[in-house]
């Protein structure tokens, strides 16, 4: 069986015609297997939704209850038998609940990862490794200059900074599914045991994962605070916030962002903020290519983000790879989002 | 490396001033001697070794890189520095040799190092750094390591360690050489105060404060001495022939860009005066000063093209002797008998303006061409008033000097777009670009004139960011286009000092020095000024340089 006809690519996402669903499709279907809960990947309006119970609740607080017509909840490593198809969910390591899913008909196994990180997150099951035939990998950070270090070392000067500026509030910028929780289990890893504040917009998710066993110390809501008790704390905040006028109440604010993207200067500038802080929770150029080759499958496809690159390294390690025309992936991704267009300046 | 490359890498991103020089206060207060001193040295520019060219970095990269990757990776860095340091392949865990170099150690090997070792050096190096680490080395050894610090900063960052007065850094400095040890044992109160030996020391400079019509109704017109202030570059000019330097109102050494001035300071002392550029016996505009300013090298050619020139208006010291406590009647006459023993023709002094009353003294600053500053005035920014028995003070006390500005060019134009600041004011929109109307391919047109940033009170700046965030148009980015027709938009009063043609905007001009002068609610766009109003300026201005 050729792999195509298993998963066939199409612009609104994967589709197994054997098994009678989309995998993270664009648009409404009938049926759709979603590997986690970012808005890119995980759309409002399918007539039935197989997802990991994570990723179903987080979904349901995102989008309603009646987000799908149907939910079916599925752990990870259960064998689910749609149509001609045998399908598994595997851990992706990207944020709560995040799925990598696994399909094989006639002896052909593909990988459709999603999104995924191969590095510790107390906040998430670790990434687990499928061997497979067909592995199909997201490119967000797919170029050599994206290698994301350790991100204790950006909590590190983080923690430095609150240090210099003690009467200062100090705003982090950081997508509230995924990212907020994990700024936050790193700040206690590190030792931080003080308050975190938190945006309203954050409030709810961050619950649920507390819901979950995920440990993040001492929260608080930054509505109930005053300017005054702010000074020297860290506030999590949804990105489009660091610019917004609700950032008035803080005390003389330094402006922080936890993101890959903050390891491209110009990219950094662009948000203005001050403290950059390479923080992801996709894979960086070591961790896809290294994935890749771990997988054993002679067939890479690569969607979303810099495909050029990594179709080009594949293909210099021997291996089969075809990029994939999906849209609307990375669009609204909170990670994945790219910054704002490069800035037109009004300059005449 | 890495420590001090953090540092930079911070200062890079931190807008504000006041933060910045903190953050470099905590370097110096956790770094120990004599890392701090170098990383002093290279903040004050004080650093120099033969830089490494941009080739030698791409032929490292080329060396350690897929041809196809790198191309991709630069197209998406946009800088070369950056994206080899973000590129660079990592070592394994301990490779052979590569410890992480200090600063202090890239500095004492880079300045022996034989040109041909300097490419295996640099890739130990890089090898041993992590992602910030090699890019602020690569940025050092090409010389361009930049972050918005003024040596004055950094200075006063260092004072900041021991709450020492900035000023007594910079009194100290030129006799100071790095990696500064004893500055820093005398900073954290280890050692004595470093001796200055300096025979050219640089004087902090006497500022003046601005004058409202408002403050002269409290000042006596008899105790005031007034001279014109000229529009070209305050220096202090120093000698001990054979020896003179020049120095810029800051202190930094500007000698270099001005030799010729230097062979004219033949007896020593110690000149506070302005730097112009003189032909024929005329004062030139700044403008045309700044064409000289914007060469980088300075040949015999640009010198007789752009003569420069320094117009006294005080002696801080006359030989040995150090005049800065007598007052300004006594130093005038003792400056008018040192210009005139020098008789060099670079070398003027700066007249005074006679008045005998602050009605006359109006007048003078009105029209200085018909009260003495003739053919100079364009020249002219307008008057100083000293106090006749005020001693020469370091900084800018209130009371024994004031400046008082000519009234500056006014136009009524248009708020067109509008950008977010940085720092304190990045919530707000607080950069704007405004223009004036002309008559466009389909009819009338605003076309962009200008940016302006400043001159608002915060309760106005309120006001705008509320306006520019209920009438949006368009938004590119951190920008956003303000909506502007003739009965719609925004009227700023916009200041500023002087015109001059530009190619490098599509209006042809560029402003000096643009401010708010105030607000418009009450006028319609349609109402604001036109091109052919600043273009009218424009030939007025030339007219009078003519
Ligand atoms: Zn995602």
């Amino acid at each position: 069986m050729r792999p195509e006809d298993i998963l066939m690519p199409t612009p609104v996402g994967l589709c197994c015609k054997l098994g009678g669903f989309h995998i993270d499709p664009t648009r409404p279907v009938g049926r759709a297997l979603i590997t986690h809960a970012h808005s890119d990947h995980a759309r409002a309006g399918h007539g039935a939704v197989l997802a990991t119970q994570q990723t179903l609740d987080l979904m349901r607080l995102r989008y309603g209850d009646s987000f799908a017509g149907t939910t079916q909840a599925v752990n990870y490593g259960e064998n689910l038998e749609l149509g001609g198809a045998i399908v598994t969910f595997h851990p992706a390591g990207h944020v709560l609940g995040s799925a990598q899913i696994a399909v094989k008909a006639g002896g052909v196994r593909i990988v459709a990862s999603g999104d995924y990180k191969n590095v510790a997150d107390p906040t998430c099951a670790p990434f687990e490794l499928v061997r497979c035939d067909v592995f199909i990998t997201e490119a967000t950070f797919a170029l050599p200059v994206f290698r994301h270090g350790d991100p204790l070392g950006e909590i590190a000067k983080l923690l430095h900074s609150v240090a210099v500026f003690p009467e200062r509030a100090h705003l982090v910028g950081a997508y509230s599914l995924g990212k907020a929780q994990r700024v936050i289990a790193l700040l206690r890893q590190s030792g931080y045991h003080a308050p975190v504040y938190l945006h309203g917009a954050m409030e709810n998710i961050t619950r649920y994962y507390e819901s979950h066993g995920i440990a993040l110390g001492e929260l608080r809501a930054v509505s109930g605070a005053s300017k005054a008790e702010l000074a020297g704390t860290i506030t999590l905040c949804p990105p489009s916030a660091l610019t917004d006028i609700w950032t008035r109440r803080f005390p003389d604010p330094v402006t922080a962002f936890a993101s890959g993207w903050m390891r491209i200067r110009a990219r950094a500038r662009q948000y203005g903020v001050q403290l950059p802080l390479v923080i992801s929770d996709h894979a960086d150029w070591d961790g896809l290519t290294a994935t890749i080759a771990a997988t054993g499958a002679g067939e890479i496809w690569v969607t979303h983000g810099q495909e050029d690159a990594l179709v080009h390294w594949c293909t210099t390690h021997r291996l089969k790879a075809r990029p994939l025309d999906i849209v609307g992936y990375g669009e609204e991704d909170e990670d994945a989002a790219t910054p704002a267009p490069a800035e037109r300046g009004a300059e005449p | 490396m890495n420590r001090f490359a953090e540092l930079f890498d911070r200062l890079a991103y931190e807008p504000g001033r006041n933060d910045k020089l903190r953050l470099i206060t905590d370097y110096f207060r956790s770094t120990g001697d004599p890392e701090r001193g170098w990383a002093l040295a290279a903040l004050t520019g004080a650093l120099s070794f033969p830089h490494a060219k941009a080739g030698l970095i791409r032929s490292l990269i080329a060396e350690r890189s897929d041809p196809v990757l790198f191309a991709l990776s630069y197209d998406f860095v946009g800088d070369l520095s950056e994206t080899v340091a973000l590129m660079w392949p990592k070592s394994s865990p301990s490779p052979h040799g590569a410890v992480e170099p200090t600063l202090t150690t890239v500095i004492e090997t880079l300045s022996t190092l034989g040109k041909a070792h300097l490419p295996a050096q640099l890739a130990r190096w890089l090898d041993a750094l992590d992602e910030t680490g090699r890019w602020a080395l690569i940025k050092l050894v090409t010389g361009g390591l930049r972050v918005g610090v003024s040596a004055r900063l950094a200075k006063a960052a260092a004072a900041a360690l021991a709450d020492k007065d900035a000023q007594d850094i910079e009194l100290l400095w030129p006799s100071l050489a790095p990696p500064y040890r004893g500055l820093f044992a005398w900073l954290e109160g280890k050692g004595d105060k470093p001796v200055s030996v300096d025979p050219l020391p640089f004087r902090p400079p006497m500022l003046a404060h601005a004058l409202d019509d408002a403050d002269l109704q409290n000042l006596d017109a008899r105790e005031f001495i007034a001279e014109w202030k000229w529009d070209g570059i305050r220096v202090q000019a120093v000698a001990a022939p054979p020896l003179a330097r020049l120095y810029s109102r800051s202190g930094e050494d500007i000698s270099k860009s001005f030799p010729e001035l230097l062979d004219a300071l033949r007896l020593p002392g110690a000149i506070d005066g302005e730097l112009l550029i003189m032909r024929d016996r005329r004062v030139q505009s700044f403008n045309v000063l700044q064409q000289r300013l914007n060469r980088k090298s300075v040949t015999p050619k640009l010198i007789a093209e752009f003569p420069a020139h320094l117009r006294a208006y005080d002696l801080l010291a006359d030989g040995d002797e150090d005049l800065r406590g007598r007052p300004f009647v006594e130093r005038r006459h003792r400056l008018e008998d040192f210009i005139a023993r020098l008789a060099d023709e670079r070398l003027d002094l700066s007249p005074l303006v006679s008045f005998a009353s602050w009605d006359e003294l109006t007048a003078a600053r009105k029209d200085p061409a018909a009260a003495g500053a003739d053919a100079d005035a364009a020249a002219v920014e307008g008057v100083m008033l000293k106090r006749r028995d005020a001693s020469y003070l370091p900084g800018r006390p209130k009371g024994p000097w004031w400046k008082w500005k000519r009234d500056p060019f006014m136009i009524d134009a248009v708020l067109m777009y509008a950008q977010r600041g940085h720092g304190k004011r990045s919530s707000y929109y607080s950069d704007y670009t405004f223009g004036v109307w002309t008559r466009g391919d389909v009819g009338e047109e605003l076309v962009p004139v200008g940016k302006v940033y400043f001159g608002f009170t915060d309760e106005e700046l309120l006001q705008i960011d509320r306006f520019v965030r209920r009438n949006t148009t368009e938004r590119f980015g951190p920008v956003r286009e303000v909506v502007h027709a003739a009965d719609q938009g925004l009227v700023l009063e916009v200041a500023f000092e002087g015109l001059q043609r530009s190619t490098r905007h599509k209006s042809g001009l560029a402003m000096r020095f643009p401010r708010i002068n105030r607000l418009r609610w009450d006028k319609p766009p349609g109402e604001a000024d036109r091109l052919e109003r600043l273009e009218a300026m424009i030939v007025q201005i030339e007219r009078a340089q003519s």
